[in-house]
């Protein structure tokens, strides 16, 4: 489970980001943060989210038209 | 963060609904990845810094500009931008998409710009020519000119002219 829940369902570029960020503020170093989205544009820039802010995407998947991010705060 | 030194800058030169959202969607998302972002607004540009803000689209010189419409794509011949109307209906049209997709609004992506301590620079001269003043802005630019920017540029890794 993490510690965080995000849920950015139906928002478009590049507000999953900006919220995410936002969330990340609340999460506890080690932490983690769970994003669900629908913008599909999302699986790229999440990865590049994470290798720019040297957080850890642990794990991504796709269930129908949802994307799941799980981002680990290590930054 | 690991680009905790990193940053950008941009010129911002224009001031439509559609010109207006590359700015502020770069510098918001640069600033959530760590980035130092400066925006330098000059002409037209100052006009989204204003606090009575409505910014429009025009179908004037946009050539390639279609709006969806019923599953089609409507184009906008430039013709229609003289007709008294036709501008304000675009710019409704625009808006309402933006609000149906959960597209940010440029109030919103504003708002995120100065929480997130985008510095914003107004352009001094651009300020005397159009008569706008501080007090018709938000609260947050600061004044600057030429000199001001070419400095931050020279510290940026990355500096756009939009």
């Amino acid at each position: 489970m993490a510690d965080e829940v995000l849920d950015a369902k139906g928002l478009n570029c590049p507000l999953p980001i900006l919220k995410a960020k936002k969330a990340l503020n609340s999460v506890p170093t080690d932490g983690t943060l769970e994003v669900l989205a629908t913008d599909p544009g999302s699986v790229a820039d999440f990865q590049a989210f994470c290798r720019t802010t040297g957080n850890d995407l642990v794990e991504h998947d796709q269930t129908g038209d949802v994307y799941r991010f799980l981002i680990k705060k290590t930054a | 963060m690991s680009v905790e030194s990193k940053s950008m800058s941009i010129i911002v030169t224009k001031g439509s609904l559609d010109w207006g959202y590359p700015p502020f969607i770069l510098a918001t998302t640069a600033a959530a990845m760590g980035l130092n972002v400066t925006m330098f607004f000059t002409f037209y540009g100052l006009s989204l810094l204003l606090k009575e803000f409505n910014p429009q689209i025009s179908t004037l010189g946009n050539t390639a500009m279609k709006l969806p419409m019923g599953g089609m794509h409507m184009s906008m011949p430039n013709m229609l931008s003289a007709i008294p109307g036709v501008d304000a209906a675009a710019s409704v049209m625009m808006k309402n998409l933006i609000k149906k997709k959960g597209v940010a609004s440029l109030e919103e992506l504003r708002e995120a710009a100065v929480d997130s301590e985008v510095r914003l620079i107004a352009c001094q001269m651009t300020m005397d020519l159009f008569e706008y003043g501080l007090e018709d802005m938000i609260e947050g630019p600061e004044l600057g000119g030429a000199a001001t920017y070419i400095e931050c540029a020279t510290q940026s890794d990355i500096n756009l002219f939009i």
